[in-house]
């Protein structure tokens, strides 16, 4: 595939993929937003930087994550072979860290002391209250009051490591609502904050240097299969709520053409019932939070509230790259409900002995589906993006076990 | 031809005074209440009306400014209802200016053409629509100039000398400057940095300069009217609005007249401050 048609050279100078991404963000915010490009710019070009992001990935993070054959899983499910990408083996036990580490670092070279971040899980709000700890960064997480009890661990984790939890009761009470709050504390205290985003959305430059900074799972899975299989994967699959866990592994297979990518999206209760956080497979394009892409609403562009058992995928829209790679069709998006996450969730645990996060369950949910149609040589990955640790209260709940 | 935005501002600086722009929401608290209210507007002193265009999650705005949106909302406004207010109102007021205010994506998907269209023949004179950056212009901005749409840009203190060339490039009708960094109804801003900020502003530019975000009182509407041509007050009467409302957020026969008599005040500060820079 020669450069001009690659699917790797995204986002443009005004950070388009396509019609997708931009920067739709208030004028308050705008000379900080360029501000922020031009400082990941200069970032990137800078060795001290990079060199600084390598040792705190190796010996902070615990990277290079593993790249595990899922023999008992692969054996139950009699088709392709599968391997789980240990994403949820990281520091803070997600994906969220990497994102986290590269945005710290690089708000610490801009000279900003205030950090502020949304979280739906909690998965990006403790990565971002542990690098806040780590070099000493006040830290201000806004979480929607909904999922604030329905991640009491993750809630307590954060306060432990000296955020401050800002529990947010506008709308739904969940990640979009946390994500209004967040916007507006920027627009209040632009001077002096940075806002962390723990997903590949939002305004640019922010879903193209997510992407970047979660690009090293991809990288590392590249390697890894080569070393353990000898060629490339035959397909990939991970969960999507604004996508960055799926981003960072697809990303730099996306010039592949016989790597099959499936993106999985939460069906909630089921498409059909509308209760559902799918934003590509039931909403349509639009614009939300600083950016142009799939989203859940009505017929008037009134954002619809999201539905999902997993508070980390519980988004009305989704990265504005997923929303291209859509519609150009190199990525296909599929989605799982929560009661088959919740039959996922329980399988691989009892088969591996790996309790996953409800987010990954998604993502594993059609692993279930889609393994046993395909042949016995067909190496697929998915990326467990994090552990179940903090959805155990919340599955005992519903399981009817009182712990 | 001039347009009613130019005629009122020219007309408000004939006076010796600024112009005083107050912030409604459409259909808040239903869409009989505000038509009445909409209505009642310029003869309680309004020069011109901002008009709120609701959003599910208008991230500028604050508490008071997001429930009246939903409030409106749930009483089923939609951004065609908004047009057709717009329309109502014009039947029997040729003069005062009306800007509708808010968020793109409901203008994006009622589809930016049929909306131009639309404003345009129901008497609409400018636009406000806080997320789309000069970056976006492209979008609403440019077919709205080509529509005989105003555009109104947002200048803020983080809008610095070498930036401001670019956020007025492509505006028309007035510059709206925010006040503070901030959200809508917020903290109070400083009168003499808003003088300074208003006077650098003109220097780039010869549009009328209106000043808003965080005033509430007729005090500082008045403080603020002495160094700009326009004062813009939102939250203060939205906040009045929802105190005449019942135990279930329905009008009472106080609704109107508690915003209206509030705009009387507002409109004697602004007027009065006007006498005081003159003299």
């Amino acid at each position: 595939m020669n450069v001009l048609n690659s699917f790797r050279t995204g986002p443009d100078e005004n950070g388009h993929f396509g019609i997708f991404g931009g920067r739709f963000v208030a004028e308050t915010l705008m000379p900080l937003i360029l501000q922020l490009q031009e400082a990941y710019e200069d970032a990137k070009a800078d060795p001290a930087y990079k060199a600084e992001m390598d040792a705190g990935l190796k010996h902070y993070v615990g990277r290079p994550s593993p790249l595990y054959f899922a023999e008992r899983l692969t054996e139950h499910l009699g088709g392709a072979k599968i391997y789980f990408k240990r994403e949820e083996l990281n520091h803070t036990g997600s994906h969220k860290v990497n994102n986290v580490l590269g945005q710290i670092l690089l708000a610490r070279r801009m000279g900003k002391e205030r950090i502020i971040a949304e979280t739906g899980a909690g998965q990006h709000g403790v990565a971002t209250a542990t690098l806040c700890a780590r070099y000493g960064l006040k830290c201000i997480v806004y979480m929607g009051a909904l999922d604030v009890a329905r991640q009491a661990p993750n809630v307590f984790r954060m306060k432990m490591l000296g955020a401050e939890v800002v529990q947010v009761e506008s709308g739904a009470k969940t990640l979009k609502d946390a994500m209004n709050e967040a916007l507006r504390d920027w627009v209040t205290n632009v001077h002096d904050t940075f806002y962390c985003i723990g997903t590949v959305a939002g305004p640019h430059p922010y879903p193209a240097m997510v992407r970047d900074f979660q690009s090293i799972i991809g990288q590392e899975t590249r390697e890894q299969m080569m070393e353990q299989e000898g060629r490339l994967p035959d397909s990939l699959i991970a969960c999507i709520g604004g996508g960055s866990n799926a981003m960072g592994l697809f990303h730099p297979f996306l010039d592949d053409p016989d790597v099959k990518i499936w993106g999985v999206e939460a069906a909630g209760h089921g498409i059909p019932t509308g209760q559902h956080a799918a934003s590509l497979t039931g909403g349509r394009p639009g614009v939300l939070h600083g950016n142009r892409t799939y989203l859940l609403m009505d017929d008037d562009g009134q954002i619809a509230e999201a539905h999902s058992i997993s508070a980390g995928l519980d988004y009305p829209g989704i990265g504005p790259e997923h929303s291209w790679l859509h519609e150009t069709g190199r990525a296909t998006y599929i989605s799982a409900t929560d009661q088959e996450a919740l039959e996922a969730f329980q399988l691989v645990s009892r088969l591996e002995g790996i309790i996953p996060a409800l987010e990954p369950a998604h993502a594993l949910a059609k692993v279930m589906e889609l393994a046993p149609t395909l042949p016995k040589d067909h190496l697929m990955v998915v990326n467990l993006s994090g552990r179940g640790d903090k959805d155990i209260p919340q599955v005992a709940e519903i399981l009817g076990t009182k712990i | 031809m001039s347009t009613r935005l130019a005629t009122r501002f020219k007309a408000c600086a004939a006076q010796g005074r600024a112009a005083l722009v107050t912030f409604v929401t459409a259909g808040d608290p239903d869409y009989d209440t505000s038509l009445a209210l909409l209505k009642a507007l310029p003869g309680a002193g309004s020069d011109i009306i901002e008009l709120g265009v609701p959003f599910t999650d208008p991230m500028a705005d604050g508490p008071a400014i997001q429930a009246a949106g939903l409030r409106a909302l749930h009483a089923g406004q939609t951004l065609a209802k908004t047009i057709a207010m717009v329309h109502a109102f014009r039947e029997s007021d040729a003069d005062t200016p009306i800007v509708l205010m808010g968020y793109y994506n409901p203008v994006y998907i009622y589809g930016v053409d049929r909306f131009l269209a639309d404003a345009k023949a129901a008497g609409v004179d400018g636009l406000v629509v806080v997320d789309l950056p000069p970056e976006e212009d492209n979008e609403l901005c440019l077919p709205a100039l080509k529509a005989g749409l105003d555009f109104i840009r947002l200048a803020t203190p983080t809008t610095d000398d070498r930036r401001l060339p670019k956020v007025l490039a492509n505006t028309a009708g007035f510059v709206y400057y925010v006040s503070i960094t901030g959200i809508t109804g917020a903290a109070t801003p400083d009168a003499d940095v808003v003088g300074q900020a208003v006077a650098r502003i003109k220097r780039h530019t010869s549009l009328p300069v209106a000043v808003g975000f965080g005033v509430r009182t007729p005090e500082q509407a008045a403080a603020i009217a002495a160094g700009a041509d326009g004062v813009v007050v939102g939250s203060a009467l939205v906040d009045a609005l929802r105190a005449s409302l019942d135990a279930d957020s329905h009008a009472t026969p106080a609704t109107v007249p508690a915003v209206t008599e509030l705009v009387g005040a507002l409109a004697q500060a602004v007027r009065g401050a006007a006498r005081v820079a003159a003299e």
